[in-house]
């Protein structure tokens, strides 16, 4: 074969290969979307869920997941930002650092069984919290730290250095400078940097399965005391997310409709973490337009 | 004016430090823990219940309530062990010419129109979740290959089709990334000789970004590695040797996902779990270190 003639077939042989990605994302999508859309009813969202019973819906799975990733985000997210400015801005170009950012690798190479599991022996076993949502929003910060640490500390960095020095050369303090200049500056990577972070908790199952447990008692939704043990904002409840649901359903196998509920679910579950990826470019964008003046 | 005290700015600036500097030493002190307590407790099963390593990590019957000829418990790990190696590398075989392909075609053959189509396809395919992964495997290949191949459908097979798919995007954005880490003149002296677009990517674009490549599968194969849910749900979930690659078998993640939760804290059947999880944490510290010393090993050419 000549090397004209081998050229040619390398590039079809590409360009099958490519197109059969493609068609995995469209058959995936298809068949979620299509299977699972008919089974979203007013009814799914709004009941509660049945064990062994048909006819059971997904409300306080979904809101526990919503709830959940409430939680998780306001302690990693002060905690990220931290860590993350420190690596920005003030981390020495030293052994110390090296050890920081090798420890940050580990944690986000870490499965996240083995998070949900050291939640499990510290949080709700050594801590008594049990299985409740605290557990489960601890477990899931440990697990969505590196990612966002890398998110906004590369949020950081794209923000010109000139702009640093300016505000130095202005007398600001370092941290001023920090918080009045850069921190605004860099805000809409580090926002797209949240959102795309929370769908990666949304659909997170593994690390909760034994932090935040497997059942959903029932709540009520009009006692916003969170003290109170039937309250929905209760932080000390048992509390099953909507990734959760789908997996137990389809592992214990008692639930009668478990097929048709999970594939709503899973329809469900797509949707949200579709929606929250076009905003986070939506976000993006707009954002990056209205500091930049671009159009 | 008081020249002694330090100014309003130093001041500033020392909260801030107090701020960063505590934020990064929680997550020193989490990294940490985490280290100690898996290792704790994954070392109780040979230190308290008096389990041999190397038959822990050589035998083939996983039965903790049960004792063994020699008055051990039966904890033999190696079914669990080998699964995991197998759904991985054989994920990663499978992945890696898909990931490159997508790979040379949005950096090599057509950087816009790849670019824009395959980004948000990579995008997607990352943000499904694992479990509806599982869900997929259960309703859609599990039932495939029980039909071509027979049996109950579940096991090393379904669970690399599954992780075949869900690696797929990682191994695929690292590779994009080396492949356009390969500086523009080795492209452009290439062609200047005369050698065809394959040629070039063949000869010259792949070898120059190999160390890359490698750890993009390597980053791939431990993601693979760490899989619970999705794997959970297609592979069957018995602790036996797999003895094709369509019979029900469990690696350390779906063992560890199911079994947990049925034992007491404390006991050899609980030690023993801790112990597969200790071995699920040394292979990403292994996979770590792979990674930095290929990394190393890359940059000095």
């Amino acid at each position: 074969m000549s090397s004209q003639q081998s050229n040619r077939v390398a590039t079809i042989v590409i360009n099958i290969m490519v197109a059969f990605v493609v068609l995995i994302l469209i058959f995936l999508l298809g068949d979620i979307l299509i299977t699972g859309l008919p089974h979203v009813t007013l009814h799914l969202l709004t009941s509660p869920s049945q064990s062994f019973a048909a006819g059971g819906g997904i409300r306080d799975q979904l809101f526990n997941s919503f709830y959940l990733l409430v939680l998780t985000l306001l302690i990693s997210f002060p905690l990220s930002l931290g860590a993350a400015i420190y690596l920005a801005e003030y981390a020495a170009n030293n052994w110390l650092t090296s050890l920081i950012r090798t420890s940050i690798e580990v944690l986000s190479s870490l499965p996240s069984v083995v998070v949900g599991l050291f939640g499990y022996l510290l949080f709700v076993i050594q801590f008594k919290f049990g299985f409740s949502i605290l557990s489960g929003a601890i477990a899931l910060t440990f697990f969505n730290l590196p990612l966002l640490i890398r998110s906004i500390e590369g949020s950081l960095h794209a923000v010109p250095r000139s702009q640093h020095e300016a505000g130095i050369s202005l007398g600001l303090s370092n941290w001023k400078t920090i918080k009045g200049i850069i921190l605004p500056a860099a805000l809409p990577g580090i926002l797209t940097g949240i959102i795309l972070s929370a769908g990666r908790v949304f659909g997170e199952a593994a690390a909760l399965i034994y932090t935040a447990g497997e059942s959903a008692p029932i709540v009520s939704y009009t006692n916003w005391n969170p003290l109170d043990s039937n309250s929905f904002l209760n932080p000390m409840r048992p509390a099953e997310t909507l990734a959760v649901h789908i997996w137990k359903l389809n592992t214990e196998g008692v639930t009668p409709d478990a097929v048709s509920i999970s594939a709503g679910a899973s329809a469900v579950l797509v949707i949200v973490l579709l929606i929250f990826n076009l905003s986070a470019r939506a976000i993006g964008n707009h954002l990056y337009q209205k500091g930049s003046g671009h159009k | 004016m008081d020249l002694k005290s330090p100014s309003k700015a130093t001041n500033e600036d020392r909260r801030g430090r107090i701020i960063t500097y505590s934020c990064i030493g929680i997550i020193i002190v989490l990294v940490v823990s985490i280290l100690y307590f898996i290792a704790s407790r994954g070392l109780a099963t040979f230190i308290q219940n008096h389990v041999n390593v190397f038959r822990f990590l050589t035998g083939t019957q996983w039965n903790p309530s049960l004792l063994d000829s020699h008055g051990q418990p039966e904890v033999g790990a190696l079914p669990m062990i080998t699964t995991s190696f197998l759904v991985t590398i054989l994920a990663a075989i499978v992945a890696t010419p898909f990931a490159f392909a997508v790979a040379i075609y949005m950096v090599e053959i057509a950087p816009k129109r790849g670019t824009k189509l395959l980004q948000p396809v990579m995008e997607l395919l990352v943000g499904i979740p694992s479990v509806v992964y599982g869900f997929i495997g259960l309703t859609v290949i599990v039932p495939i290959v029980r039909h071509i191949f027979g049996g109950t459908g579940v096991g090393i097979l379904a669970g690399t089709l599954v992780l075949f798919v869900m690696i797929l995007p990682t191994v695929t954005s690292l590779s994009v990334d080396a492949l356009t880490a390969v500086p523009m003149y080795l492209r452009s002296a290439s062609l200047a000789l005369g050698a065809t677009r394959w040629q070039t990517i063949r000869k010259v674009i792949l070898r120059a970004a190999m160390p890359r490549l490698l750890t993009a599968i390597i980053f791939g194969m431990a993601r693979a590695f760490g899989e619970a849910l999705a794997v959970q749900m297609v592979i069957g979930n018995a602790a036996l040797m797999p003895t094709s690659l369509v019979s029900p078998t469990s690696t350390l993640t779906s063992q560890l996902t199911t079994e947990v939760g049925n034992t007491v804290m404390g006991t050899i059947q609980n030690n023993a779990l801790w112990s597969l999880a200790l071995i699920l944490l040394l292979m990403s510290l292994v996979f770590n270190l792979l990674v930095h010393f290929i990394g190393k090993r890359g940059e000095i050419k």
